[in-house]
């Protein structure tokens, strides 16, 4: 089963490249990686879409908290978040079927990004199945190339900020008053 | 006012470093990245410097050093060559939770990347066999680094910590303060076991008919042999060691079953399949313990007591888990076993195992064996010598028949199992046990490939006992090629081609001794043991074709143990 795991890391020399040799040294597979600075410069965020059974997700957990970078690791399979992906995808188009791209590219809710005399690029952004569909359409007009971002994950919820947490607790407790 | 920091250079800074974390001992080796701290190791007087003869030998010795001294071994090396030279030590180190430092010099900043004289990419060389790596980027990085990387190394799960240094980090100057404790938000080793998991196992162990403690060597690293002892005696509880535990509870106790696995005793791993309770104590359920891991312990009801949650769970799925220091745990344990519980008939059952099939060897055809050496040894030195032994045959015969009755006396190469390990690591044991005799056993293999290092044994004048168990094979790979490989000795022979070993000992200044017979054993020891201003080599030429028995074939079950060598005739 595919998992999504979230990773906060220190923004450090040689972080990432820890993180993926435990993975090959493991034997672990990794479906999608991606890293990025989170709202403090020092700490990253890696999002680590992996796959295995129960016992392998647990040591692939597990080997990352063991990690002396690693602050936190969260599975986020299990709860409720928010799960993006970006991708460009350039097409070959004819005459006739320019329209037909451009609408495929509206249902999906992309934009088109690039176009010349052969070739248009999408952006498409959307949970990774969404992504999925929206190749397999363009597939049949010719993908001449393609880049994904990976997926980004966010536990729903996590942007309440604690200054306002105590806000709600004290409105709260007014309230129980 | 605000105090004024002391501007120090890099060089100095290091050693300054070395002195706050108490170090006595650097085991290294000079070359170009690294000639300033040599310059400024010149004027140090507050530690030993000890000059190897190459670098894996450095790492082995650092090994060796903290393995039996408790203590973190440090190694200087330059870059390059010098750096990937201490690889395979490191390695040793992070299979065997050993705490070393391991100081590589590197080019300068602004050359790494660029293929410069002398360059190697060590920190990512060797990601995947530390527990930690730093490149030290910028001199006011120095000092905490090094801080960081001791207590990285000692703490938790020990093991291994490398620290790469530019040399144009090392030349230039800065402020020093070297800060009082690390804070790294990331590594926060969980020390006290959860309280109601605890009292659980103390439950389950109170009500067990047969159980059963398997140690390793966490519970020497953790110093819980005294807290282990009492319990185990106390509540007269049946204790099995793995390869690194043993000495983690005295041999000479009648509680100890010895070791198990592989080549354990039929009895311990007899109590391992018919346990009701297994209580695993810093150890890891290494296939060399397990076997078929399906056919583990399967009646027991499994509580495993371990500092590394990663161990848990790994390769045996365990009923109760403890994630803490062992030490605490067994402490916490004995409070809550307060009446023993009842294992007379558990110990009968044992017993019997025992007398069905105990340790032997053929005594009295006149030929020398490699376990009357060792009976012999254990005998002469009555269990209170340190034993550094190889990989091999020689060493699972010592696993078998020395009785080892102390922690720390019994130093190997387990989880790598790196031939070459016993005459460096030996020296590094050396440094650190001035009142027990020392003793290195290697085969007639393992003992040549770090064979360079005799020399710095002799220059220290270390009173080691080199015995080298000559079988003029190697011999556990032949004992395979026996057994499952159809008696292709495919190189396995070194008969022909092994070097007199008393005229090599003789050339790099030792004493040498050599027999193969068994009544001059015990003068040779004598002799030997006489000899305290520097060490000696003995060779016992020892019966070729000699197997370890008994053995459980690689991923087999108790039931394919094999306990003597099938005589022709009974194959048919």
């Amino acid at each position: 089963m595919k998992h999504t795991i979230t990773v906060l890391v220190e923004n450090q020399f040689g972080t990432f490249n820890r993180v993926v040799t435990m993975f090959s040294g493991k034997g672990f597979n990794v479906n999608s990686l991606s890293i990025g600075e989170t709202e403090t410069p020092e700490i990253s965020r890696m999002t680590i879409v992996t796959e295995g059974d129960d016992k392998i997700i647990e040591q692939v957990v597990k080997q990352l908290n063991r990690l002396i970078d690693t602050i936190k690791v969260v599975d986020l399979t299990a709860q409720p978040r928010v799960e993006r992906e970006l991708a460009l995808i350039t097409v070959y188009y004819q005459k006739g079927n320019r329209a037909d791209i451009i609408s495929v590219c509206n249902i999906f809710r992309g934009n088109i990004v690039d176009i010349n005399n052969k070739t248009i690029t999408i952006e498409v952004t959307g949970p990774p199945d969404k992504i999925d569909a929206s190749i397999n359409v363009l597939e049949a007009y010719g993908i001449k190339e393609m880049a994904r971002s990976g997926t980004v994950a966010l536990k729903r919820g996590e942007q309440i900020k604690p200054d306002k947490k105590e806000q709600v607790q004290k409105n709260n407790l007014q309230v129980d008053k | 006012m605000k105090e004024q920091k002391p501007i120090l250079s890099g060089a100095e800074i290091f050693f300054e470093c070395l002195r706050r974390e108490k170090v006595e001992i650097v085991f290294g080796y000079p070359g170009g990245a690294v000639l300033k701290l040599y310059e400024k190791l010149y004027d140090v007087d507050f530690l030993k410097h000890i000059l190897v003869r190459h670098e894996q030998g450095a790492t082995h010795m650092a090994e060796g050093y903290a393995k039996a001294s408790g203590k973190t071994g440090v190694v200087l090396v330059t870059s390059g060559p010098g750096a990937t030279n201490t690889v395979t030590g490191i390695a040793d180190a992070y299979m065997d939770s050993v705490p070393i430092v391991v100081f590589t010099g590197q080019v300068p900043t602004h050359l790494i990347g660029n293929d410069a004289f002398q360059e190697a990419d060590i920190v990512g060389i060797t990601r995947p066999i530390t527990k930690h790596s730093f490149l030290v980027r910028n001199i006011d990085e120095l000092a905490s680094t090094i801080k960081k990387a001791f207590y990285i190394a000692s703490t938790g799960r020990p093991g291994p910590v490398l620290v790469d240094l530019p040399k144009d980090v090392i030349n230039s100057v800065c402020e020093f303060e070297y800060p009082e404790k690390v804070e790294l938000r990331g590594y926060k080793p969980t020390l006290l076991g959860h309280q109601n998991q605890i009292k659980k196992a103390a439950d389950i162990i109170k009500n067990a008919k047969r159980l059963l403690f398997y140690v390793g060597g966490g519970v020497i690293m953790s110093g819980g042999h005294r807290e282990l002892k009492l319990l185990a005696k106390e509540n007269n509880i049946p204790v099995t060691m793995t390869l690194q535990g043993l000495g983690a509870f005295p041999m000479n106790e009648p509680q100890s079953l010895g070791m198990l696995g592989m080549h354990g005793t039929y009895w311990a791993n007899q109590a391992v399949n018919n346990c009701d309770v297994l209580v695993s104590l810093g150890a890891r359920f290494d296939d060399r313990v397990t076997g078929k891991v399906d056919a583990f312990a399967t009646n027991a009801y499994k509580i495993h007591v371990d500092i590394d949650p990663t161990c848990i769970d790994k390769n045996v799925v365990v009923d109760l888990p403890i994630v803490g220091d062992v030490k605490h745990i067994l402490a916490e344990l004995a409070a809550e076993i307060t009446s023993p519980p009842d294992f007379d008939d558990w110990w009968i059952q044992i017993q019997k195992w025992k007398e069905e099939c105990p340790l032997h060897y053929e005594k009295h055809d006149g030929k020398l064996r490699t376990e009357y050496v060792l009976d012999c040894l254990n005998e002469f030195t009555k269990g209170e010598a340190v034993i550094v032994t190889d990989v091999g045959q020689h060493q699972m015969w010592t696993a078998q028949y020395y009785k080892f009755n102390h922690p720390r006396s019994h130093i190997t190469s387990g989880g790598l199992g790196t031939m070459g390990f016993s005459v460096p690591a030996s020296i590094g044991a050396a440094f650190a046990i001035k009142d027990r005799p020392v003793i290195s056993i290697s085969g007639d293999g393992g003992f040549q490939m770090n064979i360079q290092e005799l020399v710095t044994a002799v220059y220290n004048k270390l009173p080691i006992k080199f015995i080298i168990i000559n079988n003029s094979f190697l011999g556990m790979v032949r004992q395979w090629q026996e057994l499952f490989h159809a008696e292709k000795y495919s190189f396995t022979d070194l008969g022909d081609s092994n070097p007199d070993f008393c005229k090599l000992g003789e050339a790099f200044g030792m004493k040498s001794f050599s027999t193969n017979k068994p009544e001059d054993v015990n003068p040779i020891f004598e002799e030997a043991f006489s000899i305290n201003d520097g060490p000696v080599l003995i060779e016992f030429k020892v019966e070729k074709e000699d197997m370890v028995f008994p053995i459980i074939p690689s991923g087999a079950t108790l039931k394919e143990m094999m306990t003597k060598r099938l005589d022709p005739k009974e194959m048919t």
